[in-house]
Parts: structure tokens; sequence; C-alpha cells
């Protein structure tokens, strides 16, 4: 950045304006948060619960791959559009996911003894 | 930049994190390398999975015997909260309020404490169960997962905690406001890898 | 911190590189380092090919031919064509670009240190108990139980090395992506920018899992776990998995800059825009992405089953695609030009063919009925050394003679440049063609004799001249390089007279800010374009002359690294190792050990604080130096100067 660029000072009705959305995105996260916190609550009753293993296993992976999502977009701020190169981030953050995947599918099916 | 530019609250970008070019660079390199420590994990996790309950002949510690679901749902409850906590102190960071930032990035790092204090106890309980690291296949793969994720942790600790202790007197300014937002990111993604620890290993090891 | 003015002594220089955070530097750094070393692997391939001259030769031991074979792949594959690629990517990509340096200047120093002092450790094992003997896959099943430290030299050494290739990645990906001039969208970037870009994101996802592989192995080896040892429930095909699911990306992160690299080349000497460019990009990324789907090819026969070996065995056959078509659009480039064969000309010329055979010969292997018979024989070592010389090595050779003017402002000898191609590469042909037949006939491979008159003794002793005469080409690449020391220098800009890309723009001897003005970018080729309008200033800029800020300097980096090195002799030495406990190896004693373990990996931590808590901003180049940067460079061109 040039040396000593210039930060416009926020006329006061949009610097209200600007702590109004922040205070309503805060809040959003907690929503969130609440959300995630109830994902978390129904895998673990899910399992308590002692239903056919087969069944609550992609039902569990399902839950942790929303609530991840749910982090991504959340509270990391993935879902800001016009964060710097999110377009790209996105590709790369998704692209490890799925070579993660591939692993995961890889080590479950092709090692035995 | 100008290091020593005073700003107020109505002149302080909403972007601090991405004002500057440097800051731009931070944002971008985090990412990017969570990108890779997705790979690093996943790659730890499918060793987890393939070496799941294997040990030698006759070995009585399985996923289901030793995992306690109680102290799992404590430790995620700690870790999600002191994410939330962060997120706090960033919202803080966008206001320009250098004690909010300094006040919630601290309840992040007590929680975690919390989390590693609760992780510690457990390694420490399997340990005397005979449940060691060089006991059988099993185990060394699951104090590598779990202990890789709980050694992140302690690396973010470490981190946040130096930015709290550097940024005490220079408060919030654009060299640093990166600086913590990225440690923000980085403890955001500690805690998505712990969603998985959690459904992976504990809960799907005690439905066996 | 003028370019011309301040005469530094001969400490003054060797400070400047210790501290350097400058791309330009750190690219002579890692092109020193790599050249190094890839003569060190080299000598110990001659070592192998004399032994292997003739039967039943006694000239090289077993145990020692093992030790050369496997510290012969891993030194060029981790320890030269890495750097020397690097080397090139640091020196020219930024230019590429119209940046003044990478995002992260610190972190590339720190990467090349790290590198550096892994290389180091490796190469110490010869020193210090033997190298490493396992082949540079180092399976399991026969490294887990390898006497001495040889290994543990190994997994250090890699490990240490392998964190400054992945931090150079991440310094890559984020400098293409964020410090693009104006003008430049990514459908405008040359080539090699988009293979550097590709290559490094393959760096950035297939290193982590080698991360973990050898962190397995040093855990099974020196504290006691059970990841390979299938007696406690482990097993052994988790390391080849972890292996080849970097081992594969790992040759593509070598090819595609080399590619990259051609790509350039072609264009500027065959005087034609790249044919198909969009089709080159989107063939890079396929290439790319493919990469990462086929690393079973490796294990066919390791019993993963039908179904498994015919998915991995189709999806390798599928990567000849993108690659076939950028053979074609290379051919389709030149076809129609303006041809100009020059030295790097011979070396794109001399890659194509012996790249595309080198491609047959892995598309055969891909059918896995076929690699049951071929895999561990020497049709296999032909094919890897087929793409490997004469895909990546000849791009280094080749890319050396193109771009010395701009890294060093001198020219390698034209007439030096052509006796060493063919010298090299009629000596390629010679050791690798042979090889393919050797394998045909049952060879196997890593053996460190044979039986006489098994129809083999020929064809080795003629691979064996081969090599003697690739070791004459090498020799005599080195002597062109010392010469060019005290040749004339180049001080002008597009020395070649046809270049296309913004690197060309820039008169050499380059100021350490690279461009005094950023550089606005109109088009694909944006130098050519600026030509064709005859703009005698090189570049139309994007900002007025203003004041430049760049890095400082460091000695971070390399205290880091050097900590780094000491922790890994606490872990080397460590008295909870099979082979300390066994007896067939040192250690030292626990307090001992884990002093230099904590102590090393402390000072790293505690640099890291330190680079931390300073708030280091750089410094400022105000407009009136640049200005009188600019005209004291002028003159030392139009004088003739040497730098």
């Amino acid at each position: 950045m040039a040396h000593g660029t210039h930060f416009e000072t926020r006329s006061q009705a949009q610097y209200e304006y600007d702590r109004a959305q922040n205070a309503k995105k805060m809040r959003k996260q907690v929503t969130q948060f609440a959300i995630m916190i109830l994902l978390t609550f129904v895998a673990f009753a899910a399992v308590i619960a002692d239903f056919a293993p087969n069944f609550i296993k992609p039902v569990i992976l399902l839950l942790a791959g929303v609530q991840v999502v749910q982090q991504l977009y959340a509270f990391m701020h993935l879902d800001e559009k016009d964060a710097p190169h999110n377009g790209v981030i996105q590709f790369f953050i998704w692209g490890g996911g799925f070579i993660a995947f591939t692993f995961f599918v890889a080590f479950l099916t092709i090692i035995w003894w | 930049m100008d290091i020593n530019q005073k700003f107020t609250p109505q002149s302080w970008p909403q972007h601090s994190e991405t004002a500057t070019m440097e800051g731009k660079n931070k944002f971008v390199g985090i990412w990017i390398f969570l990108a890779s420590d997705t790979v690093l994990f996943a790659s730890v996790f499918a060793t987890y999975l393939a070496l799941k309950d294997q040990g030698p002949a006759g070995m009585e510690f399985t996923a289901k015997g030793l995992f306690e679901l109680p102290l799992a749902f404590m430790m995620t409850m700690l870790l999600l909260t002191s994410s939330l906590t962060s997120v706090y102190a960033m919202y803080h960071m966008k206001n320009h309020n250098a004690k909010g930032v300094i006040t919630w990035m601290a309840m992040t790092v007590i929680l975690g404490l919390g989390f590693l204090g609760l992780e510690i106890y457990e390694f420490v309980h399997y340990v005397h169960l005979g449940f060691g690291y060089t006991q059988s296949a099993f185990s060394s793969a699951f104090f590598t997962l779990v202990g890789t994720h709980g050694l992140h942790v302690v690396i973010g600790l470490i981190w946040i905690t130096g930015l709290l202790i550097r940024n005490a007197k220079r408060g919030l300014n654009l060299y640093n406001a990166p600086k913590f937002f990225a440690a923000s990111l980085y403890w955001h993604f500690i805690d998505v890898v712990w969603v998985f620890i959690f459904t992976v290993v504990y809960l799907m090891g005690v439905l066996g | 911190m003028s370019s011309v003015a301040k005469k530094k002594g001969f400490g003054g220089h060797v400070w400047d590189y210790l501290t350097t955070v400058d791309h330009k530097k750190i690219a002579i750094l890692y092109l020193a380092a790599g050249t190094l070393f890839f003569a060190i692997a080299g000598f110990e391939a001659l070592l192998m090919r004399i032994q292997l001259m003739i039967p039943n030769n006694d000239f090289i031991s077993a145990g020692l031919f093992n030790e050369l074979l496997t510290m012969h792949g891993t030194t060029m594959l981790f320890l030269a064509a890495t750097p020397l690629l690097f080397a090139f990517m640091n020196a020219i990509v930024p230019l590429q670009i119209g940046a003044r340096d990478v995002a992260f200047p610190f972190l590339n120093a720190l990467g090349f240190w790290l590198f550096f002092f892994g290389a180091v450790f490796l190469h110490l094992s010869f020193f210090m108990g033997g190298a490493p003997d396992a082949g540079w896959t180092s399976y399991a099943s026969l490294s887990l139980y390898s006497p001495g430290h040889g290994i543990d030299f190994y997994v250090l050494g890699l490990q240490i090395s392998g964190a400054g290739t992945l931090i150079s990645g991440i310094n890559f990906i984020v400098t293409i992506i964020t410090m693009r001039a104006p003008g430049m969208t990514f459908m405008r970037m040359p080539l090699f920018t988009w293979t550097t870009l590709v290559s490094s994101t393959l760096i950035l996802f297939a290193f982590p899992p080698l991360t973990v592989g050898l962190f397995l192995m040093l855990v099974d080896r020196m504290f006691g776990a059970n990841f390979f040892d299938h007696t406690m429930g482990g097993n052994t095909i988790i390391w080849e998995h972890l292996f080849w699911i970097f081992g594969h990306p790992e040759v593509y992160i070598l090819v595609l800059p080399a590619f990259g690299l051609f790509s350039e080349i072609i264009p500027v000497f065959a005087r034609k825009r790249l044919f198909g460019y969009s089709s080159m990009v989107f063939a890079t990324i396929l290439i790319g992405f493919l990469g990462f789907m086929v690393w079973a090819h490796h294990m066919f026969t390791t019993g993963l089953g039908a179904t498994a070996n015919a998915i991995f065995a189709v999806a390798t056959m599928a990567i000849a695609v993108p690659t076939g078509m950028k053979v074609f659009n290379w051919i389709l480039t030149i076809w129609g030009g303006s041809i100009k064969v020059t030295v790097p000309m011979l070396y794109a010329l001399g890659f194509i063919p012996s790249f595309v055979a080198g491609g047959v010969t892995g598309v055969m292997q891909a059918t896995a009925p076929l690699d049951y018979q071929l895999h561990d024989s020497y049709f296999i070592v032909a094919h890897f050394h087929y793409v490997i010389v004469g895909g990546i090595v000849t791009a280094l050779f080749g890319s050396a003679h193109f771009y010395w003017p701009i890294m060093f402002n001198r020219t390698l000898s034209e007439k030096l440049g052509v006796l060493t191609f063919w010298v090299f590469f009629i000596g390629f042909h010679l050791t690798f063609f042979v090889q393919h037949f050797l394998g045909l006939m049952g060879m196997p491979r890593r053996v460190f004799t044979y039986m006489a008159d098994q129809g083999w003794d020929t064809f080795n002793f003629i691979s064996t001249i081969g090599a003697l005469m690739m070791g004459v080409g090498v020799i005599l690449l080195v002597i062109n390089v010392l010469l060019s020391i005290k040749s004339a220098p180049v001080n002008r800009r597009d020395y070649w007279g046809d270049g296309r890309s913004l690197e060309w723009a820039l008169e050499t001897p380059l100021p350490f800010y690279n461009f005094k003005q950023t550089p606005l970018v109109r088009g694909y080729d944006p130098y050519w374009i600026e030509k064709q309008e005859g703009n005698k200033e090189g570049m139309v800029y994007a900002e007025p002359l203003g004041d430049i800020h760049m890095p400082n300097n460091s000695i971070l980096p390399l205290v880091m690294s050097i900590g780094t090195f000491i922790a890994a002799f606490g872990a080397l030495y460590s008295p909870w190792g099979d082979q300390a406990i066994a007896g067939t190896a040192e250690s030292l004693s626990a307090t001992g050990s884990l002093a230099l373990l904590i102590g090393g990996l402390g000072l790293t931590v505690a640099c890291m604080i330190i680079r931390s808590f300073k708030d280091d901003l750089g410094f400022h180049v105000h407009k009136e130096e640049v200005i009188q940067i600019e005209k004291e460079l002028a003159e030392f061109r139009a004088k003739g100067g040497k730098r």
C-alpha cells in the first residue's frame, strides 16, 4: 500500500449504521453458535440413544459436515463475497476437503491385513 | 503503512485485517496454510481409521470400551465456546475496541486451557489403564491424531497469548490487526478439526 | 541501499546473502545449493554405473550400493531438482507478474535455509554411521529394521527440508494470487507462472501426507510406536499409501515447472505466440488434479485387488491426455514459426521426443497386468529417467542458458553450450534407452551386481559409457558457468531480442526493487505488445514514480533453521530408538538427547517470538533515491560496467 494511505473518516450516520450492522452480524453469529451446539447435542444424543450403529454413523458424519460448513461460512466469514480473493480461497479449501475425502475412501477400502 | 497513524472508531476501516497489502497477503496466506493443514489432518485421520481397534492378538482395549462421552462432550463445549469468543474479539476489532479484542481473546485462551486440561487428564487416565502410546497400533494412532490436534491447540494458545502480550501497550493498528485475524482463523480451524475428532474418534468409537 | 553505489567487501557480500530476503538473491542461493547436490547425486550415479559396468563386479559393496541408490534418488528429487526449479521460480515469477518481491520475503528466506540445513543433515549421514539404504521410497518393512541411523537421517533430513518446501509453496501461491500487476488477469499470466501456481498447489497438498508418513516412521523407529508393525496391529501398507500420495504429485511438482519453462523458451525461439494458451492452462490444471488420483499405480503388486488396480490404471492413462495436449501445443507453436536454434531451443527440441518416449512407457506401465511384469525392473528405471532427465533436466539446463542474462547479467557460452547439449543428450540416450531392454530381459532394479552371460552384459556396459558421457556434459556446463563470471556483461533489456513476457522488459543488472514503477499489463505477452507498438521505454506504467517500500534483511531465518538442525540431532540420538536399544546405533543419554531437542526447537521458537514481537515494516526508498539509482545504473550500463 502506498505510504500514508488516507482512510476515509465515516460520517456519524454511516458510523452508526456500520455499528448497528456489526451488532446484527454478531447476533447472527450467536444464532449460528446455538445451532452448532444443537447439532452437537443431537449427535451425542443419537449415539447415546442406542440406535443401530450403521444408521447412526452416516447421520453423525453428516451432522459433522454441516457443522464444519457452518463454521467455515459463518465464524470464518467465508460467506463474505467481497473479501479479497474469496473465490480462490473457497477453491483451495474445498479442494483440500476433496483430497481429504479421497484419503478416507482409500484408507477405509484398500488397507487390510 | 504508517504504524503511528492514529485512528478513531470512525476512520478505522471496517476490514482492518485486509486494508493493507501485507494484511491481504496474510489473509490469503493463512487460508492457504489451513488448506494444507486440512490435508495433514486428513492423513492422520485416515491412518487412525485404518488402525482403529487394531492391536496385538488378545488386546482388550477397544474404542467402545475406552472412550467416555461425557468428557468428550465437555471438551467440545469448551472448544466450541472458545471459537465464539474469538468471533466476539473480531467483532470488537471491527469497532476499533482494543480492550474488547484483548478481553475476548483472553477468554478464548482460558477456555482453550480448560480444553487442554481435560485432554491431559484423559490421556493420563488412559496411560494409567495401560493404554499408552506404545501399547498397540490403535493406541499410537489415537494419541497421534488427538495429540496432533492438541499440539495445534497448544500452538494456538501460545500464539494468541503472545499477541495479547505484544499488543497490550500498542493497541490496535493496521500492522497487528491482520495478526489477530489470522490467529482467530487458525483457532476456528482447530475447532473445525475437533468437530471431526469428536465425531469420528469418540462418537463412532462408542458406536463400535 | 543503492544497487550500485556502495561497494561491499567479501564479508559484506557473505552477510548480505546470509540475511537476504530478496527473491533474486534467494534464487542464486537455490541455484548454487541445487547444483552442488546435483553434482553429488550425479557422482553417486556414476559410482553405481561403474559397479554395474561388468558382471560380478566388486567396485562397490552391496551395502554401500544400497546407500548410493538411496541417496542418489533422494538427493536428485528433493535436493537437486526441487531447489533448481525453485531457483527459476524465485528469479523469474515475481518479474513475470510485475511484482517487486514475493508475498512473504522473510518466509522465502526461511524456506531456503530449512531446505539447506535439511539437505546438509541428510548428507552428514555418510560421515556418521552410514547413509540411509532402503531406497528413496524407504518402504517400512525394510526401513523400520535398518540398523544404524541411516533411515533416521532420511526421516529427519526430509522432514526439515520438506517444511522449507511447503513454506515456499504457500509463498508462491499467495504471491501469484495477490501481487500481480494491474491488468494481469489469471488468463494473461505467462505459462511459467501458471505452472508455478499449480505446482505450488500440488506442494501444498502433497507435502502434508509426506510429513505425516515421515513422522509415523520417526515415532515407530525412535519412540516405540506401532504404525507399521503388524505384530502390534500396524500395517506396512500405510507407509506406502502415505508415501505415494505424496510421491506421485511430487513428480508433477517437478515436471510442471519444467513444462512451464519450455512454454517460455519455445515461443521466443520460434518467434511465434504460444499455441493454444487456454488449453495449456486447462491441461496444467487437469494434470495437477489428476496427479492426486493415481498414486496406487506404484502399488499395483501389493495386493490391492483388481478393482482398485483397474481404477488407478484408468486414471493414470487419463493423465496422458492433457500431457499430450501440451506436446501438440508446443509442436504447433514451432510449426510455421521463424525458428532460431539457440542452446535453449536445442534443449526444447531434445525435450519433446525424449519426454514423449518417457511418457508412453509410463502409459504402458499404467496397464496393471503389464506392470506385474515390469515392476521393480530396469524398465521402470528407464521410464522415469526418460521423463526426469528428458523432461526436467533438459528444462533446467536450457533455462540456465535462457535466463542467465536476467539472473547474472551475463551469458553462458553458446558454442560450449551446443557441445554440452550434444555430449549430455547422446550420453543420456545411451544410458537409459538400453535400460528398457534390460528391464524387458528381466534385470531387476536396485541390484548391486548380476551374473554374467544372462544377456545383460553389453547393455550394462553401454549404459555406463552413456553415464560417463553425461558426467562429462555436466562438467562442461559447470565450466561454462565459471567462464561466464568473466564474460562480457549484458547491460540491456531483452537479451534474446524476441522476449515476450515482462521479465525481458527490464534492463539488467536489475535494481533491487525490480520495477521503478509497477507496469500496466495490456494483454498476454505484455512486453511483446509494447514492442509491437514501438514503445522504447519497455513498458507503460500503472502508477507515477513514488516512494518504494521494500522488506528488511534478517538473520532470523538462518538461525531458525539452525535450531531445527540441532533439534534433529537430539531426535537422532534418542536413547529410546529401536536401533539404539539394539546396539546397532549410537545414542546419547536421555538428558543429552532432550537437551539438544528442546534446545534446538527452543532456539527456533525464540526466533519466531522475536520476529513476532518486533514491528518490522521494512524500509522506504524515496522517490529521489529511485531516480538517483536509475541514473547510476544507466551510466553504469553505458560504460560497460561489470556487476
